[in-house]
């Protein structure tokens, strides 16, 4: 598929942010995979093209990060973390469910395109245990019939809100062109905080604690 | 001992991430006073406070400024490490998620300090409404003029890019850190020559974690002798400690080092009902584990180390009597395991092979030899690759043969794990918990 004009456009602008120009490839990397869903070998050689790199040097870099698809994947991300402390408090029972729930397992999509299950390692929110996230937003302390939930409202066209996120989960595509570094206005949605993150706050206020 | 909100003070505010919610606390006013101290004397502040790296390795802050050659012609640049990925560890996403601002202040304060123009906020990529505000906190200090050239018309000229990584635990590893932000293969690098000499394109670098940065404009506006007024005698100050698992409140608590597990977990209104603290972690899963007979270990980076661990992350993930200790340590090598980067033998080879023995001694089919050889696989990687990954992979492996051997033993005369793990959940009844006990 061939690179868009606007991400040509854009490719420019990233790489004006940095003083050497191959500190670019991973926002582009990001940014091809907005374009095409992945990074395909045509958005490979984009980059190679763009940064005066090898195809085999992006290669490289492209496949040593577990976010870059290499082969077109879901619109939704649905990553259950089953790194210890989540998988002990449920994320195994999740991840389990959710594949007999969808016949999918770690890396396929859905026939219809809409999801990709994945298991993932910690996502810094253990106070949240245990955690699952759409295209990298927060999903906290999920139950097996949460989790089938998010999956079944993503495959009828519903929109799924994060629990501390933007005000609905965007497609990967939009998510990627936020991690290329192009803001999508969405900073001001959701909470500041959620409760777990709280509970000393609000305990230091009951006691009248302060520094 | 009473808890210290400084950093998470204002989290529970009206849109506490944006500029104005940051200036309404004295928001930028540090940097002001900063630029009247002198970049010197604000190295020099920073190291009085005592001011230890809060990414887990506790190096004094002020001092790795300090090493900064200032004759050296090129350019000088900061790299703030929010790739925070070391499984347990939950403070610097909420941070940076309600409080964006008191880091690009922090990163204001330190560039000037050691001479950088331009800073670098490295923040994993699999959190993108943490990345939005930080895009939206350093779009709005550009606009109020703490960014750019002449920030508050001193003449001081600072950029700040905001960088997202795209998956990889090593690249909080500060020198596979720097490799990434090359747009390269996160792979760590052979030192000397450290960062602070040769670093982000081998110019003078200072990689510090979002916490460490966070902190200094409180040490700037209150003082050194009031942030050293907390803590203990060598580790000084507040700082966020984490607690997850079987706990019945858990979250973020901000308190000043030496607090113990004992008095957090009060705080966090004990253990889950029915439940007993089995082991836990002092700060992230490369810490080794310890147990409930190390609840009044005093949490400082001096305490926890002469109890045999490390105080890490202050990442605190606290187990019940109906967690699997073989589990839980399975799981983290195996993510060891996903996790190294391939570079260094010992490291690729070790935890590949350390995932295959102890997957079969979880399942019951354990030789007489499995412990032993774990062990040696552990002193064969500890000590003997570029970078600190391998050496946090046999934490685990170490602590909970130690403190669990007969577990692991049980598994082979049972034929399989003992335990229940639906009992372990977080919603399971009260009642399931005494099977294990």
């Amino acid at each position: 598929m061939p690179i868009s004009d606007q991400t040509r456009s854009e490719a420019a602008e990233v790489i004006a942010r940095y003083p050497q120009k191959r500190s670019a490839l991973l926002p582009l990397l990001h940014l091809v995979q907005s374009d095409e869903g992945f990074v395909s070998p045509d958005g490979i050689a984009f980059c190679a093209e763009v940064l005066d790199l090898t195809k085999a040097e992006v290669g490289a870099v492209a496949t040593f990060y577990t976010m870059y698809k290499r082969k077109p994947s879901g619109t939704y991300s649905v990553g259950v973390c089953t790194n210890t402390l989540c998988a002990v408090m449920g994320g195994d029972a999740i991840l389990a469910e959710l594949e007999a729930h969808t016949g999918l397992h770690h890396g396929e999509t859905s026939d219809d395109g809409v999801v990709e299950l994945e298991h993932i390692e910690c996502n810094a929110a253990c106070d949240y245990a245990p955690v699952v996230m759409v295209n990298w937003e927060f999903f906290d302390n999920q139950t097996p019939e949460s989790a089938k939930q998010i999956v079944d409202d993503l495959r009828e066209g519903k929109d799924v809100v994060p629990t501390r996120g933007a005000a609905k989960v965007c497609t990967l595509k939009e998510v990627s062109r936020v991690l290329a570094g192009f803001t999508d206005g969405r900073a001001k949605e959701g909470v500041a905080a959620g409760p777990a993150s709280l509970v000393g706050l609000k305990l230091a206020q009951q006691r009248g604690d302060t520094a | 001992m009473k808890l210290t909100p400084v950093l998470s003070a204002h989290w529970d505010e009206h849109e506490s991430w944006t500029i104005d919610a940051y200036s309404r606390h004295d928001g930028y006013a540090a940097v002001d006073k900063a630029f009247a101290m002198g970049p010197d004397a604000v190295i020099t502040a920073v190291k009085d406070s005592g001011l230890r790296g809060r990414g887990g390795a506790g190096f004094p802050t002020g001092t790795k400024w300090s090493f900064i050659p200032q004759d050296n012609p090129k350019p000088k640049y900061l790299v703030v490490n929010a790739d925070e990925s070391e499984p347990g560890t939950c403070k610097d996403v909420p941070l940076m998620m309600a409080n964006p601002h008191v880091l690009v202040e922090g990163v204001i304060i330190a560039s000037y300090a050691i001479r950088a123009h331009k800073a670098f906020i490295y923040c994993r990529g699999e959190v993108v409404h943490v990345l939005r505000r930080l895009q939206a906190a350093v779009a709005e200090a550009y606009a109020a003029g703490h960014l750019g050239t002449d920030i508050h018309g001193s003449g001081y000229d600072l950029d700040v890019v905001v960088h997202a990584g795209a998956g990889a635990y090593i690249c909080g590893e500060e020198t596979a850190l720097l490799d990434s932000l090359e747009g390269r293969r996160g792979q760590p690098r052979l030192r000397p020559p450290f960062p602070a000499v040769a670093g982000l394109y081998a110019s003078p670098t200072v990689v510090n974690n979002v916490e460490s940065i966070a902190s200094v404009p409180a040490i700037i506006n209150r003082g050194v002798e009031w942030f050293s007024s907390f803590g203990t005698e060598k580790s000084k100050g507040w700082t966020l400690y984490s607690l997850s698992g079987h706990v019945k409140n858990p979250g973020q608590f901000e308190a000043p080092l030496g607090i113990t597990l004992r008095e957090l977990l009060d705080l966090a209104g004990g253990m889950r009902e029915g439940s007993e603290l089995k082991f836990w972690t002092p700060g992230g899963s490369s810490t080794p584990i310890l147990t409930a007979e190390h609840l009044d270990v005093p949490l400082d980076y001096e305490g926890v180390g002469a109890a045999g661990s490390m105080l890490g992350t202050k990442a605190l993930q606290c187990f019940d009597q109906t967690t699997c200790v073989v589990r839980a340590v399975l799981r983290w090598t195996e993510f060891y395991q996903h996790e190294s980067c391939g570079k260094c033998t010992p490291c690729r080879e070790g935890t590949y092979w350390m995932v295959r023995i102890l997957a079969r001694l979880e399942a019951g089919h354990g030789t007489d030899e499995d412990i032993d050889t774990l062990l040696d696989t552990c002193d064969n990687i500890f000590g003997r690759s570029f970078c600190a990954l391998g050496d946090g992979a046999v934490s685990p492996i170490q602590s909970g043969i130690k403190y669990f051997q007969d577990e692991f033993l049980a598994h082979r005369t049972h034929g399989g794990c003992p335990f229940d793990a639906t009992a372990s959940t977080a919603w399971a009844a009260p009642s399931s918990r005494a099977v294990n006990a």
